[in-house]
């Protein structure tokens, strides 16, 4: 409802498809401070539609902050300035009239630009596949209060589970480390009963998924905790650590 | 013996590496430390304490073959890790936010290490060198040699400036020593980072403390 | 009406399920991996159903246009899931669960279904605790109960107000399981336009690579469309951006009926509209109604500041019209009686919204209290909105939310076009003409986990459809008419931009097939999205090529749908002489404005038959009460 429009220089990274040479274009507009920072995208995207230019790509879905599609790297933070929230949480108000605003997709060797603001995030699912879950067929289940569960641990493995698979942390870490992400998922598993059967395999299948498909490593920056938009704690990494060290301490298993 | 080069080789094992060589390391500092404060005693003690380890040469060959090689796995193993971390980010950032997230002596580990490194090759080659293979070893006068090196304010102020890259490599590696092993919790993680951080300071300080004694006294 | 058979097992209530699965075909183990099945869609239905059917051992290809299965939008869903544990001990039962669910939906729903949806609620629970969802916990270990509207007993389980995305989470780490294990194939970033059907029955589906662009064909014993509803008719609805009627549109003009489209439920909490550059509308979980008071100023056209209009210039609606459900009126009454006070011109500041107040619950239980309810919302809306809802009151106002309409189909969840199953949202079928809160999460997986693996295993054993090969000519046909569509859409080159267009549906949907309704303006607007409809053909550009990923072209592909999709709604609410649920005909109303059933005449689902464009075919499943008595909603 403010009237009052700020002026910005947006540049965004336009790069037609994987294979071709990117570059960023400069776009003015004129936007509400009440708008969201997609939004603001939205328009430019409408205006170039009617000057019959192609809009930029980029992704989001629900923007809401919570199904993680949205995430691009703004004046050099995922997800913008302000701290844990996804990009389409990000108002304009942060802005200020006259700014210049650098737009980029998430840069790893594991999230390929697709076009402009898009990247292949398949890896982060490809993980999970390694053995983020428990092994429970439909129905082969006891009663949902057979085993009781401390409040507290319950609300640690909420904490992890908490995590939207965004891929900021990705893109935060100097590394392009997927450790942040990873380490919720065990985390959340080896902290629930549920999860003790798959414990050992899990974290072993899992990090040797990450490791195969090219995120760096861990060098403890805390970057990602510092963008990720729910606050995944690095507190996670270190359980990942100790799960993955006792693993291979532990299991007889040499295969794996 | 697959296994366990296996497990190395992950990211989580080179981080482990890293971890356990420099923790090595950390302890190896200390020792080290304590024997060069033995110089503000005076240059009889210093000299006796020199000496006497020279008279268990073997055993303290052994140990150097030992601390050699944890060196250079330390060395290896995180070049490597720099390497590959480069290049799991092929493209850079047009604008680095990093500042916003993270700390400059997290980020720089590889550069504080590099200098380290240059600071070992030159530490080796001088005073190591000297107190192993040249005519100390007959004169026994190590203290009056370490006096004329830091007499010198070029090699002195080197020596400084290297001690205070140490203190900056240290200060963020004694923390992510034990977040590596996993040991981060609420309770203790806070104290270990003040542990790590007076560790830091501690030996950035009495390291340099050495060659500041010998300028102001003008190694007299 | 032969046509329509919704095949509801014979035998008391209680034993029609039970009965039902003993009496189904099965498919022997060996023969499980010979059947293929397409489901179409990743969220709470699809990923629980593409599972189970993995793990049964059938062969499944899963689709979905977001770049991964957990992205689907029921992970937007907050508030929480009902079952019939009775793990408080307050007397609920999952008679009293069938029950509330029927009344909540203004008896427009199916006995039998419903009852089975209450029936499968606990082993929902129990489900995905094994899977590792954590639920709220109390100290002793044991899972935390809330209460929600429509209800007299503490039955939602949640997780923070995260349960939605907990829940899908649980769903999609099985579904990644059977991928790993290689039951499942996964096919992302593909959006289904198409449904191929060879001798009336479903035999595979066409969809576009949203990477390249190319038009791909798949073949299958049996088609599930989960695809969710289609509440982004609106334009502005608390929906994801990309959540489209696209899949279950062309499935009904390819002949699946589509059932009570005009029931569309407004949600009252929501944040309101900045501007014209508004994309979506975002939902304040109902909870706040619980403390915050909701009001707006007596004078019309009242420009001061909130804090500014003094206590006796304050009109708290709700409290005054509905005294003992006072705030807490159900959605569609609080959606209705905000928009009535709107349209006098006494919304916040003369616009769209009305205030919700805490200053009086800050007054009586203090501030931390207040945050430790809400605090989370609190920061939410401070976010979005840079106000401060602890100084100054929050503007909300109601927001398209979610479609109890959607494809028709039988007991067994089959559409009218044999091999096609709809599932969750995208089917009609268990909530009438309103929805519960912390309902929809337990429909998408009742269907997905517990219903469907049964009822599709039965078709395939007693059917025993035949997979048809990819070079059969109708799915040449289909892809041929579908590269045509999107070429002519690519050629218009007219002046207007898809979301110009959009928007426009969305105003003619809002102000004529929204909250309130009438016969006048329901003419209009048939009219009127007819006319658009033109206009679209006519006017709009399409920017960019078919050959890589062209966001611009997936928006106006959907629009088509939309603009056709939108004179169904508003031709059944025509067609519906009554109000009951989130449909409300203003000529239907009691003398105090309530909503006015006609059970005579309406205790009946409309299933509409495509014939040509802007051409349906109206017909009737009566709804028969065995097992409850029909009563008029009173929260007076």
């Amino acid at each position: 409802m403010a009237e009052k429009k700020i002026n910005l220089l947006v540049k965004v990274w336009r790069q037609p498809s994987t294979t071709s040479v990117g570059s960023f274009v400069d776009y003015k507009i004129s936007v509400s401070p009440d708008s969201s920072f997609l939004e603001m995208l939205d328009e430019i995207n409408n205006d170039l539609e009617k000057k019959n230019l192609e809009p930029i790509a980029f992704e989001s879905d629900c923007r809401e902050g919570i199904c993680g599609t949205c995430g691009l790297v703004i004046n050099g933070q995922p997800h913008g300035p302000i701290p844990k929230i996804a990009t389409c949480q990000l108002h304009m108000r942060n802005f200020k009239d006259g700014d210049t605003v650098w737009v980029e997709p998430f840069r790893a060797k594991a999230f390929q630009v697709m076009k402009d603001l898009i990247v292949e995030r398949s890896g982060l699912d490809k993980i999970i596949a390694a053995g983020g879950y428990i092994s429970v067929n439909t129905g082969s289940i006891p009663d949902a209060n057979a085993i009781p569960i401390s409040k507290e641990r319950s609300s640690i493995a909420m904490d992890a589970a908490a995590c939207i698979g965004c891929g900021a942390c990705v893109a935060a870490c100097k590394n392009a480390s997927a450790m942040l992400f990873v380490s919720a998922k065990v985390s959340q598993l080896a902290l629930l009963p549920q999860g003790q059967p798959e414990r050992t395999r899990r974290v072993q299948n899992m990090v040797k998924v990450m490791d195969e498909l090219g995120f760096g490593s861990c060098s403890n920056t805390y970057a990602c905790e510092a963008e990720c938009p729910k606050g995944i704690s690095v507190k996670n990494i270190a359980r990942l650590n100790r799960e993955f060290i006792l693993a291979n301490v532990k299991s007889d298993n040499i295969e794996a | 013996m697959n296994w366990l080069f296996r497990s190395l080789n992950s990211s989580i094992g080179k981080k482990v590496i890293m971890a356990i060589t420099g923790i090595s390391l950390i302890l190896f500092l200390l020792v080290h430390l304590a024997n060069n404060l033995t110089l503000f005693a005076g240059p009889s003690t210093f000299n006796t304490v020199v000496k006497s380890l020279d008279s268990i040469k073997p055993f303290i060959r052994v140990i150097e073959v030992i601390l050699a090689l944890i060196f250079i796995f330390h060395i290896f193993n995180g070049v490597r890790l720099w390497y590959e971390n480069k290049i799991a980010r092929p493209t850079p950032y047009a604008v680095n936010g990093s500042s916003k997230n993270s700390t400059l002596l997290s980020r720089t580990m590889i550069h504080t290490g590099s200098i380290i490194f240059i600071f070992l090759v030159i530490h080796l080659s001088t005073f190591w060198n000297a107190f192993n293979f040249s005519d100390l070893h007959r004169t026994h006068s190590y203290y009056e040699f370490t006096a004329d090196m830091f007499s010198n304010v070029y090699y002195s102020i080197f020596y400084i400036i290297a001690m205070i890259i140490l203190g900056f490599h240290l200060n963020h590696g004694f923390q992510s020593a034990f977040q590596t092993f996993g040991w981060n919790n609420n309770k203790y993680f806070p104290l270990v980072k003040a542990l790590g951080f007076l560790y830091s300071v501690l030996m950035a300080v009495a390291f340099s403390s050495i060659p500041i004694y010998f300028l102001l006294i003008g190694g007299n | 009406m032969a046509k329509l058979d919704p095949k509801i097992p014979a035998g008391p209530l209680q034993e029609k399920w039970v009965n039902h699965k003993f009496n189904m075909k099965l498919v022997n183990p060996a023969n499980k991996r010979k059947y293929d099945i397409i489901i179409v869609g990743s969220g709470l239905a699809g990923a629980s159903a593409a599972a189970s059917l993995g793990e049964l051992g059938y062969k499944v290809k899963v689709f979905t246009y977001n770049d991964s299965p957990r992205r689907a939008h029921s992970i937007s869903a907050q508030g929480g899931i009902n079952a019939a544990k009775n793990y408080q001990n307050d007397g609920d039962s999952i008679y009293r669960l069938f029950y509330d669910t029927i009344k909540g939906g203004d008896f427009r729903a199916r006995e039998a279904n419903v009852y089975r949806l209450a029936e499968v609620s606990n082993s929902i629970i129990d489900q995905c605790v094994a899977q590792g969802v954590p639920f709220a916990r109390e100290y002793g270990g044991m899972l935390d109960n809330r209460s929600f509207g429509g209800a007299q007993v503490s039955r939602t389980f949640y997780a923070r107000g995260q349960t939605g995305q907990q829940l899908l989470l649980g769903a999609y780490s099985s579904l990644m399981r059977q991928v790993h294990l290689g039951n499942v194939e996964l096919f992302t970033r593909r959006e289904m336009i198409d449904l191929v059907t060879i001798d009336g029955q479903a035999k595979g589906i066409v969809v576009r690579n949203m990477v390249d662009g190319a038009i791909e064909k798949y073949s299958a014993h049996a088609v599930v469309l989960a695809t969710g509803g289609y509440a982004n008719v609106f334009f502005l609805s608390t929906n994801a951006m990309n959540c489209n009627t696209t899949a279950i549109w062309r499935a009904h003009k390819k002949g699946a009926f589509f059932a009570n489209p005009c029931f569309t439920q407004i949600h009252p909490t929501c944040l309101p509209i900045h501007g014209e550059g508004q994309s979506k509308l975002t939902l304040m979980s109902e909870s706040l109604r619980n403390d915050g008071r909701i009001w707006v100023s007596k004078l019309k056209k009242d420009m001061r500041e909130p804090n500014d209009i003094p206590e006796e210039e304050r009109d708290y609606y709700l409290e005054r019209k509905y005294p003992s459900f006072g705030n807490l009126s159900p959605r569609d009454i609080s959606s209705r009686s905000a928009k009535e006070v709107v349209d006098e011109g006494r919304g916040a500041k003369g616009g769209d919204a009305v205030y919700l107040d805490f200053k009086d619950a800050i007054n009586r239980l203090g501030k931390h209290v207040i945050e430790e309810r809400y605090g989370n919302l609190f920061e939410i809306y401070e976010t979005i909105t840079g106000e401060n809802p602890y100084n100054v009151p929050m503007k909300i106002y109601p927001a398209p939310h979610y479609t109890m309409g959607g494809l028709w189909v039988d007991y067994n969840l089959m559409s009218t076009i044999p091999g096609l199953f709809v599932l969750g949202e995208a089917n009609f079928s268990d909530h009438g003409a309103n929805r519960l809160g912390a309902s929809a999460l337990m429909q998408g997986l009742a269907d997905g986990y517990f219903v469907a693996p049964y009822t599709i295993g039965d078709y395939l054993a007693s059917a025993k459809p035949k997979k048809e090969s990819l070079d059969h000519p109708a799915f040449d046909t289909v892809k041929k008419e579908n590269e045509e569509l999107i070429g002519k859409l690519l050629s218009i080159k007219g002046k207007q931009t898809v979301d110009d267009i959009h928007k426009k549906l969305g105003r003619i949907m809002w102000n004529k097939v929204g909250m309130g309704r009438n016969e006048k303006g329901l003419k209009e607007a048939i009219k009127e999205i007819a006319d658009l409809r033109v206009e679209f053909w006519k006017d709009v550009n399409v920017v960019g090529t078919d050959k890589d990923i062209n966001q611009c072209l997936e928006r106006a592909g959907r629009l088509i749908d939309y603009l056709e999709l939108g004179e169904l709604m508003a031709r059944d609410a025509l067609e519906r002489n009554e109000s009951c649920g989130g449909h409300f005909r203003e000529e239907y109303q009691t003398p105090e404005g309530e909503a006015l059933r006609n059970d005579e005449e309406y205790a009946f689902v409309s299933a509409w038959e495509y014939k040509n464009l802007g051409s349906w075919e109206l017909n009737k499943e009566p709804l028969i009460y065995e097992n409850v008595q029909l009563a008029t909603r009173s929260y007076k």
